[in-house]
């Protein structure tokens, strides 16, 4: 029995990122060095001989797990607005895929399931580093890993939907300023939410980031519990709404 | 009666809100037949080529593929087919082997029988010494020439190719035209389109004229040629505009038909060189003046008064 579509769309991704990985790898083990290093520790310093800790955490403790998440985000970000252009537009490789038995719904599946897992990758190195550094109390850190690669998936299934229905990259500039940039701020992954103004604080529940900062913080410090499972909903249904979205808008594009 | 279509059409229709790319028309293209569609410019070529290569849905019509009904068997008939799309769409970072691995993957081939096939593959399209090479260096018409190869991965029963030759220059076109003609020669069911007379000329057993999504006319190049046109075509060139409408007014009985385009004229004649005699006898004495057969251009140009690269 063949490999489902999907799985021949994933394979295919993998296989160009094979032809380039190890240029990645030294940006992805330098991120988490130069964020944590200058956040977590020079940061956190001054914040512990003011105020002590954050939360009832160490500065680094809680800052790392934030920055894992928001990383993801970035990471989905990057691989769901200009790459699906290519694969619509520019390269026209997606349109190579509709020619064969693979549908436009599993063009857009299969992108969104390779940006997560290879957001899902970026985590394992980021928590290996954080690690290392000794932010990572909790064994149970490992979790923290699918809850980024949960995080990626959300926004991936988003913002792949939305790459399909443009003609340009002119508005991509713009949500990564608009859009991507504020959730990164706010999301809980710097200071905790309670120090937003109110009705900021109800709109960061509303950032599906802020679900992802919240499940991998629980998971690194080891505090992960049942209530958890509604952050998980809340990206899931993200990316189901995202599904249910970029799989009209890629039929749209590559099959009009 | 009805066996062994390969592709049988009637009354397909795409729409895109409500302008009409294709309307209604009715193709059969029979099992090792080399068919081709023929038109300018937005005739709704490649809609049509996207319905028949099941990616995009008609909005009319009946439409079989290889027996089978798009709608509900798209993936079935797709694995059959191999389609070379109007613009490429390689992996330009990938090497040229890898592009055709990556795409028999698609289909679920296995990796290793892939490997040797794209190997014979690039040997047919005169590519095995590139096979290593990133695609981003490669000319146009390799480009092309690796589509074709590629699209060959999985053996396909019906080769549909958009404009094989567009942007190609003269040279990069006859080795594509030669590598279509080796598969027609050996069988293939080759469907094209293209804007190109000499193109279709060379390649199609038959073909039909599209114009503004309708069919105009279907039959063999000769056919064509004899059903629309004369035998010969006089083309005149005058000095200026005044020299060609004095022109035009006396040749009303020179040859069986005339055209007056903006920058020459046109003779019908079932004799060129007889109706060249009986110019200076009209008094007629043109800048430069050549003979030539009719083409398919003639019989574009006849029956929908304009050219075919308007
Ligand atoms: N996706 C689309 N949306 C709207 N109009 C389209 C679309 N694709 C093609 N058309 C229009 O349909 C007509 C036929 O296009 P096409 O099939 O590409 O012609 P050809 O291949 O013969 O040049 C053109 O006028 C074109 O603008
Ligand atoms: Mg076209």
């Amino acid at each position: 029995m063949a490999a489902p579509p999907v799985l021949r769309v994933v394979e295919h991704q993998a296989y160009v990122f094979k032809s380039f990985w190890r240029g990645t790898l030294f940006a992805y083990v330098l991120n988490p060095l130069l964020y944590l290093g200058a956040l977590g520790f020079g940061l956190g310093a001054l914040i512990t001989q003011n105020q002590g800790e954050v939360d009832g955490l160490p500065y680094v403790e809680f800052v790392a797990p934030g920055l894992m998440a928001a990383a993801a985000m970035m990471a989905a970000a990057g691989d769901s607005l200009w790459p699906i252009m290519a694969g619509t537009k520019w390269l026209r490789v997606f349109h190579a895929m509709v020619a064969t038995p693979i549908a436009p719904r599993d063009v857009y599946t299969g992108t969104v399931i390779w940006t997560s897992l290879r957001a899902g990758m970026g985590a394992i190195v980021f928590l290996a580093v954080a690690a290392a550094l000794g932010a990572i109390p909790s064994i149970w850190g490992v979790v923290a890993i699918p809850s980024a690669a949960l995080t990626a998936a959300a926004f991936a299934a988003v913002l792949s939907a939305y790459a399909a229905t443009q003609e340009t990259d002119l508005r991509f500039t713009v949500i990564m300023r608009l859009g991507i940039m504020p959730l990164f701020l706010l999301s809980g992954t710097f200071f905790p939410i309670s120090q937003l103004p109110d009705g900021l604080q109800a709109l960061a529940w509303l950032s599906p980031l802020w679900h992802g900062v919240e499940l991998c913080r629980a998971s690194t410090t080891g505090t992960l519990a049942l209530v958890d499972i509604v952050h998980v909903a809340v990206l899931a249904g993200v990316v189901l709404c995202g599904w249910l979205w970029g799989t009209r808008t890629f039929a749209a594009k590559l099959a009009p | 009666m009805q066996r062994d279509a390969m592709i049988d059409a009637t009354g397909l229709t795409k729409q895109f809100a409500d302008f009409t790319a294709v309307d209604h028309i009715s193709v059969r293209v029979e099992r090792g037949e080399s068919f081709g569609f023929l038109g300018p410019n937005g005739a709704g070529k490649t809609s049509t080529m996207r319905m028949i290569g099941c990616i995009s849905e008609r909005d009319n019509g009946h439409l079989t593929v290889l027996g089978m009904e798009p709608a509900n068997q798209g993936a079935a008939i797709r694995a059959r087919l191999g389609v070379i799309p109007q613009e490429d769409t390689l992996d330009l970072e990938l090497t040229v082997a890898d592009n055709i691995v990556i795409y028999g993957r698609y289909f679920g081939l296995d990796r290793a029988q892939i490997k040797q096939r794209a190997d014979e593959l690039l040997e047919f399209v005169q590519l095995a010494d590139r096979r290593d090479d990133r695609v981003d260096v490669l000319s146009g018409g390799m480009r092309r020439r690796l589509m074709i190869a590629r699209a060959l991965v999985n053996q396909p029963e019906l080769i549909l190719l958009d404009e094989p030759t567009t942007g190609l220059d003269p040279q990069a076109r006859h080795l594509v035209w030669e590598r279509l003609y080796r598969l027609k020669r050996d069988g293939a069911t080759l469907v094209l389109t293209t804007h190109y007379m000499d193109e279709a000329e060379q390649l199609c057993d038959r073909l039909v004229i599209m114009d503004e999504g309708r069919i105009v006319a279907e039959g063999s190049p000769r056919s064509l040629i004899d059903q629309h046109s004369t035998r010969d075509v006089v083309e005149l060139r005058f000095a200026d505009e005044h020299a060609q409408q004095l022109a035009v007014s006396l040749l009303e009985t020179v040859g069986q038909r005339r055209e007056v385009l903006a920058d020459r004229v046109l003779i019908y004649s079932n004799d060129g060189d007889a109706d060249v005699e009986r110019l200076s006898a009209v008094g007629i004495h043109p800048e430069s003046l050549l003979v030539r057969r009719s083409t398919l251009e003639d019989v574009f140009l006849k029956l929908t008064g304009r050219s075919l690269d308007e």
